[in-house]
């Protein structure tokens, strides 16, 4: 018995970190279409999208594996959470079919073309990310489950609450986006994503601090969570570390150290990410159904780990040699098309 | 717009329409990948140009058509949770590891290479470039046969079992993925892509030569593309007949829909050519028919016996008039393929390949084919498994997400406008590069940013490689 213990807990942790490689990549990916907009001008868009079009692809696989990696290792959990984030996830992935294609349509096209398949990479992005945002705030919320099935209704994701998550999601993405700017380009596109990048920060503080703030009321056992004896131990270390690399990220930021402020912005993420795990542990359906509940038989565990274990890491490596072969800054008059 | 539809009809009708749409994208990208490869070390072994020309142009398109496969492929893997949540929780056990490995092995493999593949020819020299490009390739066929044996379970279940939740369990994975139907549907599906991207790219060729044939890429491509009809589609053909026979044995219904056998024949059942299946009636209006050739096709003997669905319970009956007419589109798509070989097969033996308009009219006419031909036979073999989700298990009705038709209208009525705007505009400018014969000096997707772009330090360079890792 703990031997199947462990392996559900093992699968808890692929899952969650192919979700959180899925939301920091594509994180800045969608980001940085909810900025398009701030850029009007053709050559800065086509540096944008330049610096992110051998890899959009590569980032968005790591939401199938989430996808179906839940399917594969949580069938119950996966079974429960589409149907009752039914409109989120269609929005979501309407959202994705219009930026994706934009890559490729927009240098196939004439100008004004081009204008409507950049309408639809900003619209799309921002579109996907309020999408995933609301989702994380209705799972966070408590769903409906009756027997095998969800057993909600079909509005039941909209709350003041999954609303808020969702609009902190887009501050989250665009900053991500701002500094990845920072990062890969230079001259003017570089010193707008640092002002944009400031204020991100700050309007990124009040996120996580709004939903900090209301994620304890939704249930007591979050408040218990996090605020009872011995639990905090665990758990104050995390708004502390949250509060070290604010400073670190300002700081970078005003020294103009272009690479750092993407990989602290990251870092932020992780924490939050950190917090949401605490709260949520051992539930994957919250207040409905544990890790335990949702596991698959152990066959499936054991037979999938093989492959994880190998080809995880090899996706590592190879996934940083593409990103290595495009490294450095993106350049307008290097030709893309 | 749908009102009094069912939600599993809705349910169903989303499935197809976003089901079809996507096949298209992988049927084409697994051959023009595995073209690519062999474009690109044609290239790098005869060291001619006009192999280079033709990569680049078919690089832009594949670049096209494979952000729409990608596109509407994720809708796919979240359609199992939102549309078929009762399905996802049965045999997630068993169909989701099976996916889960084609994410881990060809996903990945496909996106990590595609950058490199489309934009870094000078970035990262010739033979680094070609790796990517086999990657890519490889890619597109190790997802096919993770997702064909998905499939193939699902139409002949094995190697499971059922447990106390009432899901599906594995007993055995070799069981479960070598499954009887898969060697058959692998080789079946693959060819079918092989061949789809020969007739679109011989069409492409041949409509160029027709205009003028004296130029060198479009003879090049019509000239591989014929070779590959000629050769390929009698393999194909025996292929299928195959794979029919590996049906008869495990899916019967499925077959006799095929045939439009509602009745049984005890001394010979003939091959009814066409007709107007009648579900209600339980009979094949209007047959023209040939006696005793379907025992002989499927039985090998002009009077063995076939059994029809009179002997099948009628709620198991699949929808004959869908299954019956979409196989006789796919067969004659086939043989019309095979007749293109063999046409372009005597004018190359007449040393008249390149100035046939005949011949050229006839490859430009059949480059859609390939793709019709696909999604009639998926069709075939989907509508043909009915009333089942999993054959003789899991019924379709069983399947479904507790869903109301409102729910699953409006995001069918959604995904149609979505697709239609978007993947009509994807389909128009991969229309546009083709009308273009390709040029010698063909401008490609790899861009021309200098490897060491100034100001880089290691330093720098190294962390934005972490940056991959996340």
């Amino acid at each position: 018995m703990s031997v199947a213990i462990d392996l559900t807990m093992i699968w808890a942790f692929i899952i969650a970190f192919a979700v959180f490689v899925y939301v920091v990549m594509d994180g800045f990916d969608l980001g940085l279409g909810i900025l398009f907009p701030l850029f009007a001008n053709k050559s800065d868009r086509d540096v944008i999208m330049n610096s992110v079009a051998p890899v959009w692809d590569g980032n968005e696989t790591w939401l199938v594996l989430g996808g179906g990696g839940l399917m594969a290792a949580f069938p119950l959990a996966y079974a429960v959470l589409m149907p009752a984030l039914y409109t989120p996830i269609i929005a979501m992935l309407v959202g994705l079919i219009f930026r994706g294609v934009a890559f490729e349509f927009r240098w196939r096209t004439t100008q004004s073309g081009r204008n409507r398949w950049d309408l639809a990479f900003a619209g799309g992005s921002l579109l996907a990310t309020l999408a995933q945002g609301i989702a994380l705030g209705a799972i966070l919320q408590g769903i409906h489950v009756e027997g095998r099935q969800y057993g909600g209704g079909w509005w039941d994701w909209l709350t003041p609450f999954s609303t808020l998550t969702g609009l902190c999601l887009l501050v989250g993405y665009a900053l991500l986006g701002a500094t990845w700017l920072v990062m890969k380009t230079e001259g003017e596109v570089r010193d707008r994503a640092y002002r944009l990048s400031w204020a991100l920060v700050f309007a990124m503080l009040g996120a996580i601090g709004a939903v900090s703030i209301a994620t304890p009321f939704l249930s007591v056992q979050y408040a218990q969570r996090w605020f009872t004896w011995p639990n905090v131990i665990l758990t104050a270390p995390v708004p502390i570390a949250v509060a070290v690399v604010t400073a670190m990220l300002l700081r970078s930021l005003a020294n103009r150290q272009d690479y750092r402020p993407f990989f602290l912005s990251l870092a932020l993420f992780a924490l939050s990410y950190a917090g949401l795990g605490i709260s949520m542990y051992p539930y994957i359906v919250p207040q409905s159904i544990t890790i335990w509940q949702a596991a698959s038989p152990r066959t499936s565990q054991i037979f999938m780990l093989f492959g994880v274990s190998v080809l995880i890491p090899l996706i590592l490596a190879y996934t940083a040699w593409a990103y290595w072969v495009f490294r450095g800054k993106v350049r307008p008059e290097s030709g893309y098309h | 717009m749908f009102e009094g539809w069912d939600a599993v009809v809705l349910a169903r009708a989303q499935f197809a329409f976003t089901m079809s749409f996507h096949i298209v994208f992988p049927a084409f990208s697994i051959g023009l990948a595995s073209y690519l490869a062999v474009l690109e070390a044609l290239w790098l072994w005869t060291g001619r140009d006009v192999f280079l020309n033709l990569f680049q142009y078919w690089l832009k398109i594949f670049a096209v058509a494979f952000g729409m496969g990608v596109v509407s492929g994720i809708v796919m893997s979240y359609q199992f949770g939102t549309n078929w949540s009762a399905f996802s929780d049965k045999t997630g056990p068993v169909v989701g590891p099976l996916m889960a490995y084609e994410v881990l092995t060809a996903f990945f493999l496909e996106a990590g290479f595609l950058g490199v593949m489309l934009f870094g020819l000078k970035r990262v020299g010739h033979r680094l470039h070609f790796f990517a490009t086999v990657m890519v390739a490889i890619g597109t066929l190790i997802s096919a046969f993770w997702i064909l044996s998905a499939n193939s379970w699902m139409q002949t279940p094995s190697g499971y079992a059922v447990n106390a939740q009432g899901q599906f369990v594995a007993a055995n994975w070799l069981n479960v993925i070598f499954n009887p139907s898969f060697p058959y549907r692998l080789v079946h599906m693959v060819l079918a892509a092989y061949l789809t991207t020969a007739l679109v790219v011989g069409a492409v060729g041949a409509f160029h030569l027709w205009r003028d044939s004296h130029l060198g890429g479009p003879r090049v491509m019509f000239s591989m593309a014929m070779w590959m009809a000629t050769l390929v589609a009698p393999i194909q053909i025996l292929a299928g007949d195959q794979h029919g026979l590996n049906t008869l044995e495990h899916q019967p219904a499925k077959v006799m829909a095929m045939e439009g056998h509602y009745q049984s024949h005890k001394d010979g059942a003939p091959l009814i050519l066409f007709g107007l299946p009648d579900q209600t009636a339980g009979k094949v209006k209007f047959p023209i028919e040939i006696p005793k050739l379907s025992s002989l096709i499927l039985k090998h003997s002009l009077d063995a016996p076939l059994a029809g669905l009179d002997t099948v319970p009628r709620e198991n009956w699949p929808p004959v008039p869908i299954t019956f007419w979409s196989f006789r589109i796919m067969v004659g798509i086939g043989f019309l393929i095979m007749g293109l070989g063999l046409f372009s097969l005597f004018e190359r033996w007449r040393g008249k390949l390149y100035q046939s308009p005949l011949l050229h009219a006839y490859a430009t006419a059949m480059g859609p084919a390939g793709f019709v031909a696909v999604l009639a036979g998926w069709i075939t073999t989907e509508t043909g498994r009915q009333p089942f989700t999993v054959y003789g298990l899991l019924r379709t009705a069983d399947s479904a997400s507790p869903l109301a038709s409102p729910a699953v209208s409006s995001s069918l009525i959604a995904f149609v406008i979505v697709y239609f705007a978007v993947f009509s505009a994807g389909v128009i400018y991969i229309l546009r590069l083709m009308a273009q014969p390709p040029h010698p000096g063909e401008p490609g997707l790899p861009s021309d940013i200098p490897a060491r772009a100034a100001g880089i330090t290691p330093a720098a360079a190294a962390a934005s490689a972490e940056g991959a890792v996340g």
